[in-house]
This record gives C-alpha cells, sequence and structure tokens, in this order.
C-alpha cells in the first residue's frame, strides 16, 4: 500500500493503478526466428528483484497511461517515475 | 526413539509441572561439509530433510533457515489441504500429499492436528457451475472423492452462509471433498524437525545464505553467514525468496513474489464445522481450534518482499465475506498479516533439477503450498537423492516453460490466487 506519483495526474493511490510487471523487457523483432529457449526467456522468465526494480505501471482507474516506476520491493519505497520511451535513470543500476 | 510422546509420557511430565521436557531438535553449529544441504526451513525444506534422511539413508543432511523454523509462509498460511486439482499431474500431486497427511500424526509421533472437516467450494455463477461440475467429475476420474451440492444441500452442509437469491452474487451451488480439511502449521514444521533432528539432520536456524560457490556447471558449496560450507548437493525451498537464491547461482526463474494476506478474528464458539472457499468472490474462512475465524484474502498485483499488504486487497475480502455471512457482521479482527509467494505463470509448483549440476529447486507454490507439504517433501527428497524427478513430479520441471507443456491451473482448480 503506497501512493503513486502518476507523471500525468500527481500523486494518487497504488488500488488506482495495475502493476505490468518488470519493464525494458524488449519485445522480439523477429519472432519467427526465435527459439524455445529465447520464448521462454521473453514469456516467462523474470528478474523478480528484492531491492530495486524497475517496473511498469498503468493507472487503469485514472488516464489509464502507461509509465514506468523505479522501487525498492525491500520496503515499497518508490524512487523515481518516468515516462515510457524515456531512458530509465542511471543512478539506480 | 529417545523421547516418545505419549499420554504416559503427558501423565509423567504433568507430575513436574512440564518443566522436564527434552528438547525437540537440536541447535548445532554447522558442520565444514554436508551430503546435501536443504536451503529453507520451511515446512517444505523440513519434510524434505525429513525422507532424505529416512527413506534415501544420506546420513549427513542440513537445513539452512535465516530466521526461525516454520517463521515464513508455513506460519501465515491459512492451514487449508484439499487435493480436488482438476488437471492429472496436480491431482497426482496433492493426492499424493493428502494420503501422507491422512498418518502423518502416528509417523511423526506428533499431533499435526489434521481435521478432515471438509472443503466446500462455492459457485457464483453459471460458469463456475460449469467449471466446478467438470472438476468433480476429473476429480472421480483421478479417485479424488468430490460432490457437487445443489444451493438447498450447501445450506444444509454450512447453515451460516447467506443462501438468498438477492444477494450480488448469489451461491449457485458447491463443491465438497470430504478428506480435505486443516492441520496446525506450525505443528508440521516442529514434527518434522523433531524427526529429522532425531535421524541426524543438523538444523541450524539464523543461518542466511549469501551465495552459491559453483565450479563450472556443478555446485561446490554455499556461503553463509555463519561462513562457507561445503556440499555436492543444495536442495533450495525459499518460497518467496526463491528468485534471490537463483540469482546467487546466476539463474532466472520464471516467478513473481507477492504479498499474501491472512487475518483472524477475536475467538468465538464453534460456528463453522468446515473450510469455504468462494473463487469468484475472493473470501474463504474457517474456524481454528482456538475459535478464531481464519479468513484468507488475496495477493497484491506488484512484485513486493514486505511481508505485509494492501487495505484495499483486505477490504475487498471482508464485504465479500459479510456478504457470504450476515452473522459476522460484528466480529472484531484480532490480526493482519502477509507473507511472500512466488507464484509461476502456471499456478503451479517447480520440483526440478536445472541445468547446474546438483542444485535443485523447489519452488512456485504460489498461494497455495502449505496443503503439499508432506509431498512436497517427499518427491523433492526423492528428486535430489537419485537426480531424477519421482512420476508424481516430473510434470513440474522447469523446462516446462520451455516446452510449452504448462500445467495450467489458474482459474481451472479453484485455485483462490
Amino acid at each position: 500500500m503506497f501512493l503513486i506519483n502518476c507523471p500525468f495526474c500527481g500523486e494518487r493511490d497504488q488500488s488506482e493503478f495495475s502493476s505490468g510487471g518488470e519493464a525494458h523487457i524488449v519485445r522480439p523483432k523477429q519472432p519467427t526466428e526465435l527459439s524455445d529457449d529465447e520464448w521462454a526467456e521473453y514469456l516467462f522468465m523474470r528478474k523478480n528483484i528484492k531491492g530495486i526494480q524497475f517496473e511498469r505501471w498503468n493507472h487503469a482507474h485514472g488516464c489509464r497511461k502507461w509509465f514506468n516506476v523505479v522501487r525498492d520491493t525491500s520496503n515499497d519505497k518508490i524512487l523515481s517515475v518516468y515516462k515510457m520511451g524515456e531512458k530509465p535513470p542511471v543512478n539506480y543500476k | 526413539m529417545k523421547n516418545k510422546y505419549s499420554v504416559f509420557s503427558l501423565i509423567k511430565n504433568a507430575l513436574s509441572q512440564h518443566e522436564n521436557w527434552q528438547q525437540a531438535w537440536g541447535n548445532p553449529e554447522p558442520k565444514k561439509e554436508y551430503e546435501a544441504i536443504i536451503v529453507g526451513g520451511g515446512g517444505h525444506g523440513l519434510a524434505t530433510a525429513y525422507y532424505l534422511a529416512k527413506k534415501h539413508n544420506l546420513k549427513n543432511i542440513a537445513v539452512l533457515e535465516k530466521g526461525w523454523i516454520g517463521g515464513g509462509n508455513t506460519g501465515r498460511n491459512t492451514t487449508i489441504i484439499r487435493s480436488n486439482y482438476l488437471w492429472d499431474a496436480s491431482a497426482g500431486l496433492y493426492d499424493h500429499a493428502l494420503k501422507i497427511w491422512e498418518n502423518l500424526s502416528q509417523e511423526l509421533n506428533y499431533n499435526v492436528m489434521f481435521s478432515q472437516r471438509g472443503v466446500m467450494n462455492l459457485a457464483h455463477n453459471l460458469q463456475d457451475v460449469r467449471d466446478l461440475k467438470r472438476r468433480t467429475h476429473a476429480n472421480r476420474l483421478n479417485g479424488i472423492d468430490a460432490v457437487w451440492l445443489n444451493t438447498e444441500e450447501v445450506k444444509k452442509f454450512c447453515p451460516i452462509i447467506n443462501t438468498s437469491p438477492n444477494i450480488r452474487y448469489p451461491v449457485l451451488g458447491g463443491t465438497l471433498q470430504r478428506r480435505a480439511g486443516t492441520a496446525r502449521h506450525d505443528a508440521v514444521a516442529w514434527g518434522y524437525a523433531r524427526g529429522a533432528s532425531e535421524m541426524g539432520v543438523d538444523i541450524i536456524q539464523n543461518c542466511e545464505v549469501k551465495g552459491i560457490k559453483r565450479n563450472g556447471d556443478r555446485v561446490e558449496g554455499l556461503e553463509t553467514t555463519k561462513g562457507f560450507i561445503k556440499t555436492n548437493k543444495i536442495g533450495v525451498v525459499a518460497a518467496g525468496h526463491s528468485s534471490v537464491i537463483a540469482n546467487m547461482a546466476g539463474l532466472k526463474l520464471p516467478l513473481e513474489s507477492k504479498p499474501l494476506q491472512a487475518l483472524v478474528s477475536e475467538p468465538v464458539k464453534p460456528i463453522i464445522d468446515t473450510v469455504v472457499m468462494s473463487n469468484a468472490v475472493h473470501a474463504y474462512v474457517s474456524q481454528s481450534d482456538k475459535g478464531e475465524l481464519v479468513i484468507g484474502a488475496g495477493t497484491d498485483s506488484y512484485v513486493s518482499y514486505t511481508q505485509r499488504g494492501s487495505h484495499n486487497i483486505v477490504e475487498e475480502t471482508l464485504k465479500a465475506i459479510l456478504e457470504l455471512y450476515p452473522i459476522f457482521s460484528r466480529m472484531k479482527m484480532l490480526r493482519q498479516w502477509g507473507g511472500i509467494v512466488d507464484i509461476c505463470p502456471d499456478a503451479s509448483p517447480i520440483i526440478s533439477k536445472t541445468n547446474i549440476k546438483g542444485l535443485y529447486f523447489n519452488c512456485g507454490w504460489g498461494t497455495g503450498g502449505f496443503k503439499a507439504t508432506p509431498g512436497s517433501g517427499d518427491l523433492f527428497a526423492h528428486t535430489i537423492a537419485n537426480d531424477e524427478p519421482h512420476k508424481l513430479n516430473a510434470a513440474f520441471n522447469l523446462n516446462r516453460f520451455i516446452s510449452g507443456d504448462l500445467v495450467d491451473e489458474h482459474g481451472a482448480a479453484a485455485v483462490a490466487h
């Protein structure tokens, strides 16, 4: 339970948002060329980090726009919010 | 057995004010080397060590636990035990566990308070009715007891349920597995710990794994907060923290760890003598032997390791509980907590070898691992000892996420998630 600062609407309760999971998983450019291992990696394998994680959120009960969040999953503190297409902040690598 | 529990030992110890009971399990310092090390001292991990010692004659085993045994999800779940899963592979797995539960107290000489009070799953719409009826047929073909109850029979079996057709999600019927029920979760961990300890298993608490030492494609040992421990076989049973351990070996797992909540009410006189689950409105309830209502809520939608959950999840569950059981409207809730559950994309567990020799994973139990504790331990022990899965856990390998041969129990098997 925490607040998320939507880049379009401002700070709202987390229950207004839906989690889109890990961010920056690149959709395969040539799906027909992919091996089973690569499909598994893309579809199922997740970093599932305890600590600082880059993730996607959707303001489902608000503007319905997608954006990225940097969050510490060990204490749910949000460290940064940035829009889709923007480069992830480098100081959290 | 040096200290067999019986009515006589109870009387004898009562005469000395229960001050002379022996320690139930040892508290050793880690040795330099073990034949096999189990990472995670919850029910599944302790059961794995117990069966490795008992059935596979391994003499030199350790269980490493970063906190205290049974302090993770084993002590945080709502203790429901059932085996009415849809698919053959799941039915085989969970009924194997249920059959062990039926004699577990005798086997361990430890009362795990297994109570076959039945588990009822409610249907609230036409699709629920079709799905649940289909599941009872599938269960019976697999030799698992299951019956369909219509609304009147549901009311008769559990009279406090509101079966009015005018509620938002009316009860259209339900399934009942009579062999299902509950057990005392702490006792399961303690019983296995005592049994394992007696066969020489070292249970090492307050010992956190910090790294996995690899030599090429095989494991050589573990870096821990109590120093380096050498071993050729590592069985990881770390529930919500499985991905963290996997990461130490350079592995990625198909898991997401999320908080799952439960809560208990103040204790009251016996009011509900069974377990009632409702998938559609996400509410399930039973009553503990102390008299508390034990209520299971849902998972949060996001990855988190905080062992607490969001208030809105609890609120949704309690709304559903109150509509189904108006009699509980003035109950006060006593405690609420969260556990971190590791969820697989197909809502089925992983009991598997990995591509690293000597490294085994038992994880992905998600929101419903407690019921499988004895079976999971038995099959994981088999997998570790023989370096091959048992036929009952062969389907639950890691490779299924590459081959696509998933055991898709999401929504299909009354999995409350």
